[in-house]
């Protein structure tokens, strides 16, 4: 779940809805693509002059005129001139052009058609189905293409059409395996395998799983293809097998221009040059579609995120002084996602500090912000569209966000590692294990590979892996996830660090693993007195391993203190209403109830506490002003006007 | 290793096979009389009926194809008539020439495609990446035939720093140098399209890569960005790429028909071409099986080292 919030606002139903308004139209997105509207009205201009030949004042293609032959460009009566049998250029370049990109448009529509069906079928049942159309679909593309599409027109005779059958026959099998291999990949994700222990019929999840997935690929492809098949028909009317005389197409045109080119060059540089406009504004036009048909690329998500997130800030922090063996301390720490015109305040101002050998819970709903503050850290929010805009976090006492990128470097998975969560995901799947602990260690140390893998060895052992021998030459997919997990933990200790920040390490394994991991993270902790930042969503958890919890909501923290006094004595109705959705062993007539509503977008927080629309005791005093966070003594503090004094649970 | 390998070749006989039975329906699919053909249209129906004898043409298309294949396996690609020499001999001699052509082209495109690619990626948005970009456009946009003679009219006819055409010089070449020179033009030309194409997907598949959650992890591991960058994501995007540069080696072998048409490159595609026209089926058959398998061959490879770089993959 966190995973999501940290690649933005994104798991917020709210400010989805809220982006889609803000965001531009599919067709101002592609008005603002300067070259694909280029593409565009170049392309258009063809059409029309396309569409409109028969009724230009042209004279006959075909009309020879053996006393003006081979004259050139701009000669009287003939713009473009005329070619060796004295018919006018431009004449033929017009007709031919309209030739060219029917039979270009018609071959890729007919192979985007048989070769999505068979590519998705494929891909999707996988197994027997599979291997049978595949092996099929194997056979055609075993012929090099040009090959395969001379040798079909070499038998069904030259001529315009048979090259059309041959280019879209050819071209079935690309779209398919093309197709196929996205399937594939979808085929085995996690909301398939959903849909499919759901129920839902196959015919069903190919329609509403499969196919939305797939369809910008089917788009993307037969837009850049149909350029392709107007080349590959006028390669074949080049070779004297598509559009034979007197009937001309570019391709043709340009094959019998070749023959006296250095005569008149013209002849041939004309058609020539005519098919790469006409491809290329096709492929302008194409990627234009395909940009706007690709929804990351909307979000701007698809930008490459930055080494470290973009740092802009308005302000330093509060300047609040912490306790003497403060390892980590974080002052008034602000993030935002800019998207478009909106910006999401996914951290809105936190403070907290983790001591020495302390271990410090993070808690909230997903959303609330947790992970983008761990992420926030280090600087490893992806940037765009995250940027830190305020406030400081002091590392070990030198500030984090005024450190060089070298500098942070050293301290990530240095002095402060992460623990991530799902690390099916957060692993490398390429590379076997004792090599990324190996790369770990030796990012930090300058150690030989062999004595780093030794040390990655010893490592998968402290936490508790079988055989770590054999198991460091495993890759990720051959893993338990409670092993991948201690792979994560392992690879977080590689370098003794000070400070393991762990983000919701235990979320995605079930419970017995889960209480393995738990002890894992506390002996090691013991052991080597490293600090523990620990995010999560369960209260359960936080009982177990840590010293000190926050509660965050909405970007900011709402209450703070002792694991005592948050869980027994809650001040903030939000953190009781929290304690109250956990089940409890013992207590089957306790009510868990969840708390009504969903927390406020944070591209539109309401003025005062923005637990107010959700909160039972909410008054008008709620929702005036900034609530500040007030201290209740002996640690505790809560964001709160009417804290619940002694409220017992 | 061995058995995936192993495995792979087995499951390539079915495919081979399949490929000659395409091969030869679809040319016995054309129309008119091979023996015709090659006596003329004055033949004596005596003549013709003897020829058709002696080329099998007057027994069923199952034994046609049974004799073809089975003659094949032994070497025997039968004799073209219209150049009276073995087909073997023929299509070997130009294979060879269309290999070291198409090879040459390959090797261009994979290494540019994907320094272009990566380079476009990492440079994302940047006046690189959007030269790049559109080099790439029109790259895949452009006419590989139109850009051999355009190539072959400034630098062979007017600049002559380049042989026009053909692949030794007829006086005094055959070296490698002379090779070389003649190799420059067409195999560029012709690997054109694929680098953009090779291009294209790399820094797609990089820009897609880089935002994965393991690149995070290796930036939170406190990797320098190059390590990320060329190690990490490189590596990831690779494994995708990979099929692609299989694929492509099938466009560059038939991209070869056009651009040994338009320099005169004695290779196996230009033959076919005039085979098609002389109708001389048995060197079409032969060269197109033959090109057709080393195809194969060229995608098992592709897919072995797939397999090499990615444990995910199974057999």
């Amino acid at each position: 779940m966190t995973s999501t919030a940290v690649t933005g606002p994104n798991s917020n139903p709210h400010t989805n809805a809220k982006k889609r308004s803000a965001r531009p139209s599919a067709f101002k997105l592609l008005a603002r693509n300067q070259l694909a509207l280029m593409g565009a009205v170049i392309l258009a201009l063809v059409v029309l002059i396309v569409i409109i030949t028969p009724i230009l004042p042209l004279p006959d293609p075909d009309a020879t005129d053996p006393a003006q032959r081979l004259l050139r460009p701009l000669a009287d009566g003939h713009f473009l001139g005329t070619d060796h049998l004295g018919r006018d250029l431009l004449s033929r370049l017009i007709w031919g052009t309209r030739v060219s990109l029917a039979v270009g448009i018609s071959a890729s529509l007919v192979a985007a058609l048989f070769g999505s069906v068979i590519g998705i079928v494929s891909g999707y049942f996988g197994g027997r189905t599979d291997n049978i159309m595949m092996r099929g679909i194997d056979m055609l593309m075993a012929f090099p293409y040009i090959l395969l599409a001379l040798a079909i027109v070499a038998a069904l005779g030259p001529g315009l059409m048979n090259a059309l059958y041959a280019i879209a026959v050819v071209n079935i099998p690309f779209f398919a395996r093309n197709i196929r291999g996205v399937t594939v990949g979808i085929a085995h994700r996690e909301f398939v395998d959903a849909a499919k222990l759901s129920g839902k019929g196959h015919i069903r999840i190919i329609l509403t799983e499969i196919l939305p997935n797939v369809m910008p690929v089917i788009v993307i492809t037969i837009s850049t293809t149909v350029g392709w098949m107007i080349l590959e028909t006028a390669g074949l009317s080049f070779l004297g097998l598509g559009a034979q005389p007197p009937q001309a197409d570019l391709g043709s045109m340009l094959g019998e221009g070749r023959k006296l080119i250095t005569t008149a060059m013209h002849l041939s540089a004309i058609p020539g040059a005519m098919i790469f406009v006409l491809v290329m504004s096709i492929n302008l036009l194409g990627d234009g579609i395909r940009d706007v048909l690709d929804p990351r690329l909307k979000s701007g998500a698809l930008a490459r995120p930055a080494p470290l997130t973009r740092i802009d800030r308005t302000d330093e922090g509060a300047g609040t002084t912490y306790p003497d063996d403060t390892v980590l301390a974080v002052d008034e720490l602000r993030t935002e996602f800019v998207l478009g015109d909106d910006s999401y305040k996914a951290v809105g101002g936190v403070s907290f500090h983790v001591g020495k050998n302390e271990c410090v819970g993070l808690v909230g709903e997903s959303g609330s912000g947790k992970s983008v503050t761990a992420l926030s850290l280090l600087g490893l929010v992806a940037s765009p569209p995250g940027t830190i805009v305020g406030g400081r976090v002091m590392f070990d006492g030198k500030d984090v966000y005024g450190m060089s990128e070298d500098d942070v470097r050293d301290i990530r998975g240095g002095k402060a590692a992460y623990v991530f969560q799902d690390p099916l995901s957060t692993l490398h799947p390429l590379f076997s294990i004792g090599d990324q602990l190996v790369e770990a260690i030796r990012a930090h140390n300058a150690v030989s590979y062999k004595d780093a893998w030794a040390k990655a060895v010893e490592l998968l052992g402290m936490v508790r892996i079988p055989n770590p021998q054999s198991r460091a030459d495993n890759y990720p997919h051959q893993l338990s996830g409670g092993m991948r997990q201690r792979v994560g933990i392992a690879m977080a200790l590689a370098n003794e660090p000070r400070l393991i920040i762990a983000d919701e390490p235990t979320t995605a394994l079930d419970v017995t693993v889960q209480a393995q991991i738990l002890k894992l993270m506390n002996n090691l902790r013991n052991d080597h007195g490293t600090s523990v930042l620990f995010i999560t969503h369960d209260f359960g958890v936080v009982s177990e391993i840590c010293d000190r919890v926050a509660v965050m909501y909405a970007g900011r923290i709402v209450e703070m203190g002792t694991t005592e006094q948050v869980l027994h004595h809650p001040a903030h109705p939000y953190t009781k209403r929290l304690i109250d959705c956990v089940p409890r062993l013992g207590e089957p007539d306790r009510r868990t109830s969840a708390i009504p509503g969903l927390p406020p977008a944070v591209n539109n927080l309401p003025a005062g506490c923005a637990f107010a629309d959700r909160c039972d005791r909410v008054e008008e005093a709620c929702r005036v002003g900034s609530i500040a966070f007030d201290d209740l003594g002996n640690g505790h503090g809560v964001r709160c006007i009417k804290p619940m004094e002694g409220a017992d649970v | 290793m061995h058995v995936y390998i192993l495995r792979r070749l087995i499951l390539m006989i079915p495919v081979l096979l399949g490929l000659t039975v395409i091969v030869f329906l679809i040319m016995s699919l054309i129309p008119g009389d091979p023996a015709l053909a090659i006596l003329g249209s004055y033949a004596t129906p005596e003549n013709v009926a003897k020829l058709r004898a002696d080329l099998g043409l007057d027994k069923s298309m199952v034994e046609q194809y049974w004799i073809w294949l089975t003659n094949m396996v032994q070497g025997d690609f039968g004799r073209s008539y219209s150049l009276n020499r073995p087909v073997l001999d023929e299509i070997l001699e130009r294979f060879g020439a269309t290999l070291i052509l198409a090879g040459t082209a390959l090797v261009l495109c994979t290494i540019f495609g994907l320094l272009t690619g990566v380079v476009s990626a990492v440079r994302q948005y940047g006046w690189a990446d959007k030269t790049l970009t559109f080099a790439v456009l029109i790259g895949i946009s452009i006419p590989s035939f139109w850009l051999g003679l355009l190539l072959m009219m400034f630098f062979a006819v007017e600049l002559r720093w380049l042989p026009v055409s053909g692949m030794y010089a007829i006086y005094g070449g055959g070296d490698l140098p002379d090779l070389i020179r003649h190799l420059i033009l067409p195999s560029v030309t012709l690997a054109v399209v694929a680098t953009g194409i090779i291009a294209r997907l790399t820094r797609s598949n990089m820009l897609e890569v880089l935002r994965q959650d393991f690149i995070r992890t290796a930036r939170a591991k406190g990797l320098d960005e190059n390590r990320v960058i060329y190690r990490h994501a490189f590596k990831a995007a690779l494994v995708n790429v990979i099929p692609v540069i299989g694929v492509q080696a099938g466009f560059v072998l038939g991209g070869a028909v056009y651009i040994e048409t338009v320099f005169q490159w004695p290779g196996i595609g230009r033959m076919l071409v005039n085979a098609i026209s002389t109708r001389d089926i048995l060197l079409v058959q032969g060269g197109v099986v033959l090109v057709a398998g080393s195809y194969v061959l060229f995608n098992l490879f592709a897919d072995v080292i797939q397999h090499l770089l990615d444990p995910r993959v199974k057999a």
